[in-house]
């Protein structure tokens, strides 16, 4: 088995709910090997996607550690976990989240501006990775102009441009027919063999969890089973 | 630099019609400024240009009341008084009333000696000393009604019957003088206060106010108090103040012109704050769950900061130049219609400076509060609400 990309130990999350303080996650343990495609299922409220935050460095645990690329990063401040982002880690979402105004091509350059690069370096970084995703003809057209598959392909094109080693997708099919659900995950699936990077991928179907090569349920905080 | 400045773009560009309206908003509110700016300056401006060795020596009670011409001689014998010289207000307009004009009946020999600045040809100089009813015309005035050496010209007074009744007046256009000073104000006239006093029906052998210059300006003041204490406990006291004094007392006429254009001015920049940061605060909100991904992708709240300023930034600074470029346009357009009212009407550096740190400081407060806001957006919530 490959080293650990991520590992999350003993972690505990506390929301505040007006005066009330609400658990969500419960001493979670995880490690995800370098290279893996995992599958995170559960139920509505389980706390899928407040670990993926968490492993995502969008947010902070109330105790225990996350070390991800041998980087503790429940320990970085907000800045560092901006930089870090910016550096280690892809985000693809359920609803695409691309800028509206922006091209295709100029979406995916958007990570691209937190680092000193050239203009033409940076459209050469993003028409590679449109190419990746199969969408380099369409580098000028706006998300309006681009079927919900599309959008979601430059979204991931996004995501890997600034070549990170670990993916993070949230319900990344959730909003696509099944035709399309299943293209995305030859995408994901290509990136994860061919291209070597790890995927987080938290979903409530299971038509997708069977596509990744590990399946993690969680309930009310807690892990049941890997699978 | 450019990726975020394309991103700047096309963020302002998403809503067009919005971002025109706030920048014709702004556009406005800086034409505004500029007119006032300009109008504020030539009320001041005379105080700015008055020579700091001149007096003004003037009825005690006001500035209309008439003053005896035998005070100027006293004056004039007084030490430390190196020329004096008096003016009276003619009230002239040619042809159109409604385009009143400086014209000054005064000793046209003595000019030099108060107003050095004053340039004559030699010979034209020597032509309005021996022509009764010549008039000295600034070059801006003589350009302005067309007028040339030579020609005869009928000036009305508003206050000045003849003593046949009429109010026109006959003059020889004598002399042009040009300003090589500061002070020149070539929108004015002179005539001889002799062919004034002998044919005028009324007021004979007074006049409107006493210019005094003196040796050393250092004791302009002292002298002031010498002036008014000679004349005092007579039947015409007199007030005299510096050149300056005199003609801010002389704009104060009008009100605080200075206070009246700040008030108006703070009244339009407090409405267009209200306005363009209601308009940027709602632009950001609309792009909340925008602002968390890029964010999510690694955009540091300082860049978010940087963003959001750069954009309310582009739009006041846009608004504020092309406003004040086309408030000095107006302005520039309307010192000639108006220079016989307001000879100073111009832009300074020092006003087009003030708007533009007034531009700067209206992008800063209108995107600091969506700015601040954005800074502090948590991700996971803005994220979680998409």
């Amino acid at each position: 088995m490959n080293e650990s990309i991520v590992q999350v130990r003993n972690v505990v999350k506390h929301y505040r709910k007006g005066r009330e303080a609400v658990e969500v996650l419960h001493g979670l343990s995880l490690e995800i090997a370098a290279g893996d495609f995992c599958a995170l299922m559960g139920p509505s409220g389980s706390g899928k996607t407040t670990l993926l935050n968490l492993i995502g460095g969008l947010d902070q645990p109330t105790s225990g550690e996350i070390e991800v690329n041998g980087e503790r990063i429940d320990q970085l401040d907000s800045r560092a976990l901006s930089r870090w982002r910016s550096q280690r880690v892809g985000f693809i979402f359920q609803f695409y989240n691309l800028m509206p105004v922006l091209t295709a091509q100029r979406n995916v350059e958007l990570p691209l501006l937190l680092k000193k690069m050239s203009a033409r370096e940076r459209r050469e970084r993003a028409l590679t990775a449109l190419e990746i995703v199969g969408l380099k003809d369409r580098a000028k057209h706006l998300p309006r102009e681009l079927s919900g598959g599309q959008e979601q392909r430059v979204a991931i094109a996004r995501a890997i441009v600034s070549d990170p080693d670990l993916l993070l997708a949230d319900e990344p099919t959730g909003d696509l027919d099944r035709d399309t659900a299943n293209e995305i995950l030859d995408l994901l699936g290509t990136l994860n063999t061919r291209h070597g990077k790890t995927i987080l991928m938290v979903t409530h179907d299971p038509v997708a969890a069977e596509r990744a090569r590990r399946t993690v349920h969680l309930d009310k905080g807690s892990i049941l089973e890997a699978a | 630099m450019g990726g975020m400045l394309h991103l700047v773009i096309r963020n302002l560009t998403r809503k067009k019609l919005r971002t025109f309206f706030t920048v014709a908003s702004i556009i406005i509110a800086f034409i505004l400024f500029a007119l006032l700016g300009g109008l504020n300056r030539a009320f001041t401006a005379g105080v700015e240009l008055a020579g700091a060795d001149r007096l003004v020596t003037q009825h005690k009670v006001s500035f209309i009341q008439p003053i005896p011409v035998a005070y100027v001689s006293r004056v004039q014998s007084m030490d430390g008084v190196r020329a004096a010289a008096h003016y009276t207000w003619f009230g002239a307009y040619f042809q159109d009333p409604r385009q009143q004009f400086g014209l000054f009946p005064t000793e046209l020999e003595l000019l030099d000696d108060i107003y050095p600045e004053y340039e004559i040809p030699p010979e034209q100089h020597e032509r309005l000393l021996a022509t009764r009813t010549g008039l000295l015309v600034g070059e801006a005035m003589a350009a302005q009604y067309g007028w040339e050496v030579g020609d005869r010209v009928p000036i009305f007074s508003t206050i000045y019957p003849r003593i046949d009744g009429s109010y026109s007046w006959e003059f020889e256009i004598a002399a042009i003088f040009t300003g090589t000073g500061n002070t020149a104000d070539e929108m004015q006239a002179f005539m001889h206060y002799e062919y004034f006093n002998e044919a005028r029906q009324f007021g004979q052998d007074t006049v409107g106010w006493i210019v005094t210059r003196v040796e050393d300006p250092d004791r302009a003041e002292d002298i002031a108090e010498k002036i008014d204490a000679r004349f005092a406990n007579s039947p015409t006291e007199t007030k005299t103040s510096t050149e300056a004094g005199w003609m801010a007392g002389f704009a104060a006429q009008f009100g605080n012109i200075g206070l009246i254009v700040r008030l108006v001015l703070a009244c339009v920049f407090f409405t267009l704050l209200l306005i363009s940061g209601n308009t940027m605060a709602q632009a950001v909100r609309e792009r909340t769950g925008e602002l968390a991904v890029m964010k999510t992708i690694g955009f540091s709240d300082g860049r978010v900061v940087l963003l959001v300023l750069a954009e309310s930034l582009t739009v006041a600074v846009i608004g504020g130049v092309i406003g004040l470029l086309l408030g000095t346009l107006f302005v520039y357009g309307a010192a000639s219609a108006l220079a016989q009212f307001f000879p100073g009407l111009a832009m300074s550096a020092g006003t087009l400076g003030w708007g533009l740190a007034l531009a700067v400081a209206l992008g800063l407060v209108t995107g600091g509060p969506p700015a601040w806001r954005a800074a502090r957006l948590r991700v996971v919530d803005a994220l979680g609400r998409r």
